[in-house]
């Protein structure tokens, strides 16, 4: 235990270090607080599906040599997402199978693009690195840093600003547009921001875990929390919570930090889970 | 002045009409009840009424000094509320969504809105209890403070008995009766319980008969859009 502190102590004397604790940390807070959305709404597997979207963009921006990817993956990935919302409300394709067709359509194509057309010698190590997460977190540059944190700071005040209207839109669309609510606008707004989360913490965990931030924080509150309020505190603190301890431990056991951070708010999950129950009887 | 009039209005979506030459008046403090078969229009008529679809053909028009913001709502209940982590005051509380004033004197105002509508409905015990874990009766009023706080003026309720107890019910009806004669709101209610209209509305809209059949009770009750002795006529 005492190494552990000491090494940590050491790895806090570099730059690269902090500059992941806080975007990861920023990352996980604001896929936290959409998620409860997300979650709420029946979207889950939006999260999912958009990643996916957003590995058949990143694959095919490497290809193109872009020197700025996320000019490509962004506006792809946001659009996707518009999409995917449009057509969980009434069409031929229903929701969930239109997220299918799209996230294993996506995959595969990110996958056959980087196959046939990559100049690198390590294709597979690349793939698995945009996948799983790689140590991308650990290499980010000042740059990455500023772009992430306006980003994230936007996307919470957002939330802040319309805690209101968000809660009444997600609890009842009907009942919202029917008091006035322009319940489209933040459906819209909605994707948006889910788009642009999932960019952001692609560098954090990859495309395949982006789900375990979105998801994970919301579920482990809603097992204890039985009001919007509390549930929306609670998971972003557990989001915060869990990404600094998985970052941490990820350096200091030397693991990949994607899956580490996902494997702690899994434990996280369970605990609450057990919690819960216990709390009912 | 009418609060509102619906003339030759044709409902559907998708280009399917589902009902056509819909025609009704309402005055304030009417209590319409409207009934007919599953299927015959009568959710879209509401759906239609809080312009949350476009009619297909008609018009309706608002008077009396009635904005659409006006109309409130009771929807019938969604898959996703029954898990749906709110308590009680966090549910009413965004019936004063629409309200558009935001700041720190707003946020108290709509505290207060919320409150008195809970203690008139009788719930104010309830206020920090979990939404998901009411009486399907307690729901109800939950849902009805909460359309009370977006308006006092004209209400439309979606089958708001469905699923509750017998005597749960009768708590229902009679609260809405009460809202109705001692606060004179407009109450549109889509119901298939005749006993209840007979005993509490002063109009009815047939919806399943084309053209929709729209009456006072005396009328309804010796035409033949009546089905005779069905449904317990006390």
């Amino acid at each position: 235990m005492k190494e552990f502190f000491l090494s940590l102590q050491d790895y806090f004397s570099y730059d690269f270090v902090w500059y992941a604790l806080i975007v990861g940390v920023l990352v996980a807070l604001c896929a936290a607080l959409f998620g409860v959305i997300l979650v709420l709404k029946r979207f889950s597997f939006i999260g999912d599906g958009l990643s996916h979207v957003a590995f058949g963009a990143l694959a095919i921006a490497a290809v193109m040599n872009l020197t700025n990817q996320m000019l490509l993956v962004l506006p792809v990935t946001v659009l996707a997402a518009v999409l995917l919302l449009k057509t969980g409300q009434h069409t031929k394709l229903k929701g969930d199978a239109a997220i299918a067709v799209l996230s294993v359509g996506a995959l595969a194509l990110g996958y056959l693009v980087m196959d046939l057309f990559s100049a690198s010698a390590n294709v597979a190590g690349d793939v698995c690195g945009s996948l799983f997460g790689s140590f991308s977190i650990l290499t980010l540059s000042r740059a990455d840093l500023w772009v992430c944190v306006i980003l994230s700071v936007l996307v919470i005040a957002l939330f802040t600003l319309f805690y209101h209207r968000i809660f009444a839109v997600t609890f009842d669309e009907d009942f919202a547009r029917a008091v006035g609510v322009r319940a489209s606008v933040y459906n819209l707004f909605l994707a948006i921001i889910t788009a642009v989360i999932i960019v952001l913490a692609m560098k954090l965990v990859g495309s395949l875990l982006i789900s375990a931030l979105i998801v994970f924080p919301a579920l482990s509150a809603m097992r204890v929390c039985r009001s919007f309020k509390r549930v929306v505190i609670c998971s972003a603190i557990l989001a915060t919570a869990c990404s600094a301890f998985g970052i941490l431990l990820s350096l200091v056991v030397s693991t990949p930090v994607g899956p580490t951070v996902v494997a702690v708010e899994l434990a996280t999950f369970l605990i609450f889970s057990l919690t819960g129950k216990l709390l009912r009887r | 002045m009418s609060q509102m009039i619906c003339r030759e209005v044709s409902l559907g979506y998708d280009g399917a009409t589902v009902a056509s030459h819909v025609s009704f008046t309402v005055e304030k403090g009417d209590y319409l009840c409207i009934v007919g078969e599953n299927g015959s229009g009568k959710s879209t008529l509401m759906k239609t009424l809080l312009r949350l679809r476009q009619p297909l053909e008609g018009e309706i028009v608002l008077g009396d000094g009635i904005r659409q913001s006006d109309i409130g709502y009771l929807p019938q209940q969604s898959e996703t509320q029954k898990d749906f982590p709110a308590s009680v005051m966090e549910v009413v509380l965004s019936g004063c969504v629409g309200r558009s004033d935001f700041g720190f004197f707003a946020k108290r105002k709509n505290r207060i809105t919320a409150h008195d509508n809970m203690a008139r409905l009788g719930i104010c015990s309830l206020a920090s209890r979990s939404y998901s874990e009411l009486s399907g009766g307690q729901q109800q009023r939950t849902l009805l403070a909460r359309a009370l706080c977006a308006t006092e003026k004209i209400l439309l309720l979606d089958e708001p008995v469905a699923g509750l107890d017998p005597h749960a019910t009768e708590e229902l009806y009679e609260t809405i009766a009460r809202l109705n004669r001692e606060s004179g709101v407009t109450i549109l209610m889509i119901t298939h319980d005749l006993g209840a209209v007979m005993r509490y509305a002063n109009r009815v809209l047939h919806m399943s008969a084309t053209p929709t059949f729209y009456s006072s009770v005396e009328e309804y009750r010796t035409s033949m859009a009546f089905p005779l002795r069905e449904g317990g006529v006390s």
